[in-house]
């Protein structure tokens, strides 16, 4: 096996495009959950809507590309809008049980045929990447060191999607040691009480799903800057992926979603590297290599299970928080 | 405050009601005013009330079998519930179908008779929460610390003053979750006066909490009044009604049976037909195990009587199987 190319695939993975577009949705996540207790399993709705806003935008309407990204995240806000109104009042089941569906929803209108003309269906979107490629500062060429040496394109898209990851880390921190967090942690955990105590429930609920919504949509839309977007991408298990890196970090930290995405992508770097390399050399017998490279899937599953049961508060979760059982 | 206040008797405000003390008697400082105030679960009419009114700058206690609707009054009162019928005023202002959140602010707040202690937020978190109208609280302007830095402060100050007079202070930065069932329930209760509510409604302020600790809460009610603010609050142990109630309210199956001073309505024939039994004369703190006292051969009688009632299929439960009397049972087996 050639460890050097493996390990050098598996550290260029710390700041893919992928890994940035990760935590940013896992950042919302975090808001939406672990700071105010908002059970969304539809991220990936959240960041489909967000890549094809940016997408469809400069190639249906002719948009500039930061135009894109508004469109994007005003998708969202309206997303947000439809989930919110009906099912914050409810339960907070009510919530999983309506972004699970809504975020298949949303993905099914965009590989449906009757779009076609818009959202090329199946095929996804591509081709979108002129305005937001001249707006490139960065000089022509390649350069960097060792596993990180990308072009003027890849480091474009990746400081332009560090910066954003840095904006919303810090609009997190700012929210959540603000009398505002007090609130929405407080709604976390019940809602009455809150209530009892003058704060109108209902509209705290909805700014943190349209905050951590817009989050979301600025992860697919970070993740559409490099490559295309493929609707297959955003299906349910994206959403979980997500989850997992939430939790893997810690719910209800600024850190843990980045730091999260940052393991998660360069275990699955790792393993989609060394698995089938393992395989070719006959070290997983019984498995073609294509067969383990899907083997990671089991792996992230296996992890999630992992952490919940042994550390449910995540790497960067307080400690203390743990010793009392939530009813 | 002084704890000393507890060995005398508290002063009692009289003068309440206008005419003869019967359910629905007007009142001649209402702070609440209800009307047909009705509540159906499927078949079961939980409240059925007609007319009520609670005074103000008192303490009323409202009493009543388990079951009787005091908690689904309460939650009517403070829009966590929608009646079926009815309409009622606070301070003069209609309540119907006004959510509870803008009733809290329209300084009516309650407690909870299962303790809504929020958890992992420490306990001058908890308290901060109370307080109204903080800028900090809008999305934009909790972007911007210098907006509310100095609100902060002062709300702060309040806190650890309001903590202080709750034997609370010294607990501000622990979690909420690490108090024991009676400190949550004095956080629950300074919580609420951050907003300085002008009535404070508490569901069983005492259950769960031990007898020492119950002396303090009762000079903490006592303070409220002293402080012009008027209460209403539940209650299932006589003699603490007897002690701090200025008026009683009776409720049984969802009616008000009857009303009146706290002497009064303890030899009222309906009050002990609906919830004292033929024993009267028992206190009933004694009977619950929360007032140590002799176990005459009455507290005998009634405990025995209880455990037989308890026994049958009988709905009409009795004052003792509380659930949340847990602690105070556990007392007794001391
Ligand atoms: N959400 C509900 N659904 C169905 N029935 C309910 C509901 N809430 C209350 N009830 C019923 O209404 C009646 C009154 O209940 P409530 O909680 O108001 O009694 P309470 O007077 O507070 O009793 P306790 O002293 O035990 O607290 C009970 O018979 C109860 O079973
Ligand atoms: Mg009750």
């Amino acid at each position: 096996m050639d460890w050097e190319a493996i390990l050098s695939n598996t550290a260029s993975w710390l700041i893919s495009p992928e890994t940035i577009a990760y935590a940013l949705a896992a950042l919302g996540l975090a808001v939406h959950f672990g700071y105010g207790g908002l059970l969304n399993f539809g991220m990936a709705g959240f960041m489909a809507l967000g890549a094809y806003g940016y997408a469809i935008s400069i190639l249906t309407f002719g948009l500039p590309w930061w135009a894109g990204i508004l469109v994007g995240c005003l998708a969202s806000v309206v997303f947000a809008f439809i989930l919110g109104i009906p099912t914050l009042r409810l339960r907070a089941d009510y919530l999983a049980i309506v972004t699970i569906a809504a975020a298949e929803i949303v993905r099914l209108l965009f590989t449906t045929q009757v779009f076609d003309a818009v959202t090329n269906s199946a095929d996804g979107l591509g081709n979108y990447h002129e305005g937001f490629r001249a707006a490139n500062p960065f000089p022509e060429g390649t350069y960097g060191f060792g596993p990180w040496t990308y072009n003027a394109n890849g480091w474009w898209v990746r400081i332009f999607g560090i910066g954003l990851l840095i904006i919303a880390a810090l609009l997190v921190w700012l929210l959540m040691r603000s009398p505002w967090g007090r609130v929405l942690k407080g709604i976390r955990e019940d809602e009455d009480a809150v209530r009892a105590l003058g704060k109108n429930v209902f509209a705290y609920k909805m700014q943190a799903l349209i905050i951590g919504g817009i989050f979301g949509a600025l992860g697919g839309v970070v993740f559409a800057l490099p490559s295309a977007v493929v609707p297959s991408v955003y299906v349910t298990s994206l959403t979980f992926f997500i989850w997992t890196i939430l939790l893997l970090g810690g719910a209800a930290t600024v850190f843990g979603p980045i730091l999260g995405a940052v393991i998660f992508w360069v275990i699955m770097g790792f393993l989609s590297n060394v698995l089938p390399a393992m395989a070719s050399s006959g070290l997983l017998p019984f498995m073609s290599t294509t067969q383990a490279a899907t083997l990671r899937f089991i792996f992230v599953g296996l992890a999630l299970m992992l952490i919940v049961i042994f550390r449910p508060q995540g790497i960067l979760g307080n400690k203390k928080e743990l010793t009392f059982v939530k009813q | 405050m002084s704890s000393n206040s507890s060995s005398q008797s508290p002063v009692k405000t009289t003068g309440l009601h206008i005419g003869d003390a019967a359910p629905g008697v007007a009142k001649v400082d209402p702070i609440i005013i209800a009307d047909n105030v009705t509540r159906t679960f499927g078949g079961l009419k939980a409240v059925d009330v007609e007319h009520v009114e609670i005074p103000r700058g008192a303490i009323t206690a409202l009493i009543g079998p388990n079951g009787a609707g005091k908690t689904t009054l309460f939650n009517l009162l403070t829009g966590f519930d929608k009646p079926d019928t009815g309409t009622w005023t606070f301070d003069g202002t209609r309540l119907n179908g006004i959510p509870a959140f803008r009733v809290a602010r329209m300084g009516q707040v309650r407690t909870f008779q299962l303790t809504k202690a929020l958890g992992l937020l420490t306990v001058l978190e908890n308290m901060k929460l109370g307080a109204q109208k903080q800028t900090g609280e809008n999305v934009f302007s909790s972007l911007l610390k210098p907006l509310w830095r100095k609100q902060e402060v002062e709300i702060e100050e309040r806190a650890m003053e309001i903590l202080a007079r709750f034997k609370l202070d010294t607990k501000k930065d622990d979690f909420a979750a690490s108090l024991s069932g009676g400190q949550r329930k004095l956080l629950e209760m300074a919580r609420a006066l951050m907003s300085s509510p002008k009535l404070v409604m508490l569901d069983e302020p005492m259950a769960g909490v031990n007898p020492a600790l119950t002396q303090s809460l009762l000079d903490h009610i006592l303070n409220l009044k002293t402080e012009g603010m008027s209460v209403l609050f539940v209650e299932h142990d006589m003699h603490m009604v007897r002690h701090i109630a200025d008026w009683v309210i009776v409720m049984a199956e969802g009616r008000i049976v009857a009303e009146g001073d706290p002497e009064t309505v303890m030899q009222d024939a309906a009050v002990i037909d609906a919830y004292l039994g033929s024993h009267q004369d028992v206190d009933l703190g004694v009977v619950t195990g929360r007032i140590s006292g002799e176990k005459t051969a009455e507290v005998e009688d009634l405990l025995a009587e209880i455990d037989a009632e308890v026994g049958l299929t009988d709905s009409s439960a009795y004052i003792a199987d509380t659930p949340t009397d847990d602690t105070a049972k556990e007392e007794d087996t001391k």
